[in-house]
């Protein structure tokens, strides 16, 4: 959970920030947990109290012995969350990790870095990397370098991820403009009272706002056919994988020969590229694996497709103007986006809901799960062959939900519903009425059919059992959340393990399988839904007695909100995984820092420990097993 | 477990039961039009079963009472005026920043008139978000239900899509009809802010009336006797005073923004 430490704001940090009583201290110190002192009693000099939240690593040398402190004495064997923040005033780039403890749960452990600002558009100095102990730092720690040009030292693959090889700047550093800049922070002054219209095309973009490297001349440049991704698979090989997970991978053999003459006989391994027009990557994700024969030998992910540097905008905007946005992250579930920003800004304000506020924020929460398991066993059926009989069947039961999201929020997918201490509308009473339908009637007959049409298919059986399998470790390395944990027999589920809103009040489970394969995470998908409905259910019969119609706005309803300064980790469980929303104030109208701990991006960066030692149609199968959303893997 | 191909031959059956409901549901509907609402409302409801396909162009389904597309402006029908006072809420609260607002000056003093003087609404950037609507302090702004707005474009500035204050302008009626349910909250509304400006202009108006008789009697003191005639205070008419209630409106709004 967020503790959320609101202490003054540093006087640097912004002249606007309430100062009067924070100005003196140059450190604004964060709580101290249990785990902090430990580790602050055990590497004194190296550690101080960091500013608003956790431990801030001074000396850099010790950070390795830290963190292996950390994850080996203090247990918090999952890295989270990793992002950094620019304070431009203090000149300084602020690295941060969260630890959390995997199934325990609780509160994360935050342990910052600072390094020095760079000037201009260099990068910073080193400063370690954690991959060698979390792997799942990997994709976390290349978006860090990818947008504030942090340098990660050790990191396996240190490239850019989200921007294109080539690409000038540091995106989310405080000093770089985007194209069509207009102002660092909304509203911008051009709307109102003077207002006339202006194309944002004709704000000439190429004058004003886009930099290259010195040297660099557009109109020449010729782009590498092939890029730096084929490059690093090109190296040699001799068709073993060294990765060790679990498959026990060894050299194809042809029937009939073997292991000494399969190595006279001369064969190549072949770089196949998939996508990211392709219609099993659920969107704009490029994969490029290399194949001996059928068998995956190494895989890569290239990602970025769909990126449009949400936290920057998401910086531009004020606390109100980002629900909406979060809408566009993962737009299946659109509402549980909207939760999870919401929660956190409403701990950083210390705003009340209601009792009908958690009611209609859990019932329209769950119907978004609902829709979205829907969505990803119809979808995994797909690229399993069966193609789209299931998917439909179950699209017309997503289509019901989302009807009733329609009615209710004013939109299908971007629904919009959540504020800051309430929701936008609440129920009519046919609209309600809808709602017991669905989830009395209609849906679990609907599952109940699901399940009998679906699990014991031997097709899918055959082709999903055993497929992509991960240990319950490496998925915690790996900073796998969500179904797919649990289907590795982990039960961690952020609503048990750092609970929001109103689910200490409904009777549910959490499922959890053991397999850590496929047809796991198919039935593990399968009962979360009717957990799902048993939820819903609950909060239908509860929320007719205990609250009152019409009560959807705790305290005032306002546009133009001030947070508090300080900072904030909230996270909720989406049907995909564990969603964290990192935000930073500084007293003012707009996020200082917004960063989004997306569950589809992270959970694909075990996508090639999974993948490698299977049949190339397999890793069709384990990507649609993990349920990705582009516009949440690429923000 | 049971034989091997008992599993594909028990969802063969439930593709099989989709199929038939499908056609059953069909044979009952057979020979009616396409696009008669009760048929299309039950097949899109949780008791529906089979598949149905809504053949768009042709039919189309109703949309929610609370959907949202491009927002536009209200003008009220009795007084031909816009709702809208130009206070820049919609403006600020926009989270793409789609909404340009031109505030009108009076030519004489500069000073502000709650009127816009143009209005824009670039939906080629709007989000669709309804908060324009939402926040607006004087129901001036909503959310129009029209979702077929594309259009092939004529010449190469073909800027149909930036909607300028004439085309975002509607009548009163037309909010009405799309949205029923918030018609007979508005008019309460209205009334009672009318009550409101009606008993404030009285008691102006007795105000003023009392001050002029004070002034005729200070007035008609002194020695000159026809002196009263040109004392008295002009009482604001019906239509100046709801222009005083929405200035007044207006300038609490504004003074909501700045805070």
């Amino acid at each position: 959970m967020s503790e959320v430490t609101a202490t003054p704001a540093k006087p640097a940090a912004k002249p606007a920030a309430p100062a009067a009583h924070g100005a003196a201290k140059p450190v604004a110190a964060a709580k101290m947990t249990p785990e902090m002192s430990a580790i602050a009693a055990k590497f004194g000099g190296a550690v101080e109290a960091a500013q608003y939240e956790g431990l801030l690593v001074t000396d850099h040398s010790k950070f390795i012995e830290i963190a292996t402190y950390v994850r080996d004495v203090l247990k918090y064997n999952q890295l989270t969350n990793n992002t950094a923040t620019d304070y431009i005033k203090d000149g300084v780039i602020e690295v941060v990790n969260q630890f959390t403890r995997v199934p325990q749960g609780g509160a994360p452990l935050t342990l910052k870095l600072r390094v020095p600002r760079p000037s201009g558009n260099d990068k910073t100095q080193p400063v370690p990397s954690l991959c060698p102990l979390y792997p799942g730092a990997e994709f976390q720690e290349r978006e860090t370098y990818d947008m504030y040009g942090v340098v990660f030292e050790g990191h396996p693959d240190l490239r850019r991820i989200l921007m294109w090889e080539g690409f000038n700047g540091w995106p989310l550093r405080k000093d770089w403009k985007e194209a069509y800049y207009e102002g660092d922070t909304k509203p911008f002054e051009s709307r109102w009272p003077g207002g006339d219209h202006k194309l944002a095309e004709e704000r000439v973009p190429w004058e004003d706002n886009v930099n290259y490297p010195p040297g660099f001349d557009p109109f020449a440049f010729k782009p590498h056919p092939d890029g730096d991704i084929y490059d690093s698979m090109l190296a040699p090989s001799d068709g073993t994988v060294s990765i060790d997970n679990g498959h026990g991978v060894a050299p194809t053999l042809i029937e009939g020969l073997n292991a000494s003459e399969m190595a006279e006989l001369k064969t190549d391994e072949i770089i196949v590229n998939m996508g990211p027009q392709h219609p099993s990557t659920h969107g704009v994700l490029r994969m490029v694996v290399k194949l001996d024969g059928e068998k995956v030998t190494d895989l890569k992910l290239a990602l970025g497709y769909l990126h449009r540097n949400h936290e920057k905008i998401g910086e531009r905007n004020t606390w109100l103007h980002n629900i909406p946005y979060t809408d566009r992250l993962d737009y299946i579930t659109g509402i549980y986006n909207e939760w999870g920003y919401v929660l956190g800004v409403e701990r950083m304000m210390g705003l009340k809901t209601t009792d009908r506020v958690e009611y209609l924020r859990v019932i329209t929460g769950e119907l978004t799960r609902l829709a979205s398991h829907f969505w990803a066993i119809g979808f995994l059926l797909n690229d399993l062959g069966a193609f789209f009989t299931p998917a439909l069947y179950f699209i017309t039961e997503r289509d019901l939900i989302i009807d009733l999201l329609e009615a209710v929020t004013g939109s299908r997918m971007m629904c919009n519903y959540m504020r800051f201490g309430g929701v936008s509308r609440d129920f009519t009473s046919a609209q309600w009425a809808m709602a017991r339908e669905l989830a009395f009637e209609r849906l679990p007959r609907t599952i109940d059919e699901l399940d009998h049409f679906l699990t014991e298919n031997e097709i899918l059986k055959a082709r999903s059992i055993g497929t992509g399998y991960m240990s319950a470790d490496r998925c915690i390395a790996h900073s796998l959340t969500g179904p797919c944990l649990r289907a590795a027999g982990i039960g961690y589920d952020v609503r048990r393990a750092d609970p929001y809103g109103y689910y200490d009040r409904f009777d549910f489970n959490i499922p959890v399988l053991y397999n850590g394969d496929v047809y796991d995470r198919y039935l593990v998908r399968v009962q979360e839904m009717r957990e799902s409905l048993k939820i819903i259910q609950q909060a239908l019969n509860q929320a007719e007695t205990q609250s009152k119609v019409g009560d959807i706005q705790g305290g005032k309803k306002a546009y133009n909100h001030r947070v508090p300064a300080g900072q904030c980790y909230a996270r909720v469980e989406t049907p995909k995984g564990e969603l964290g929303y990192y935000l930073v104030s500084d007293g003012n109208q707009n996020p200082y820092k917004y960063h989004i701990r997306s569950c589809s991006y992270i959970n694909l960066n075990s996508m090639k420990e999974m993948a490698v030692g299977q049949k190339v149609a397999d890793s069709v199968v384990i990507l649609g097993s993990l349920d990705i959303v582009l516009g949440e893997v690429d923000r | 477990m049971g034989i091997i191909g008992s599993g594909i031959l028990t969802g063969l059956g439930v593709t099989l039961r989709h199929f038939v409901e499908t056609y059953i549901e069909d044979f009952k509907y057979m020979g009616k039009k396409a696009g008669v609402q009760p048929r299309m409302l039950r097949r899109q409801s949780p008791k529906a079963h089979g598949i149905v396909t809504v053949e768009y162009p042709m039919e189309k389904l109703p949309v929610p009472e609370n959907f949202r597309y491009i927002p536009f402006l209200v003008k009220d029908d009795k007084t031909n005026e816009d709702r809208c006072t130009s206070c820049g809420i919609c403006a600020k609260v926009c989270p793409p920043q789609c909404i340009w607002i031109a505030r009108t000056e009076d030519p004489v003093t500069k000073r502000p008139v709650p009127a816009p003087k143009d209005f824009f609404i670039d939906s080629t950037i709007c989000m669709n978000c309804g908060y324009c609507a939402e926040f607006c302090p004087f129901d001036a702004i909503k959310m129009n239900t029209d979702y077929e707005i594309a259009y092939y474009p004529e010449t190469e500035n073909d800027m149909r899509l930036v909607y300028d204050k004439n085309r975002l302008t509607m009548n009163e009626s037309f909010h009405w009809n799309i949205h029923p349910s918030v018609k007979a909250a508005e008019l309460e509304a209205k009334a009672a802010d009318e009550a409101k400006a009606k008993a404030a202009a009285e008691a102006a108006a007795k105000k003023a009336a009392a001050d002029a008789a004070k002034k005729v009697a200070l007035a008609a003191a002194p020695v000159v006797p026809d002196a009263p005639v040109a004392s008295v205070a002009p009482t604001p008419a019906a239509g100046g005073a709801a222009m005083a209630a929405r200035a007044a409106a207006a300038a609490r709004a504004a003074a909501a923004a700045k805070k």
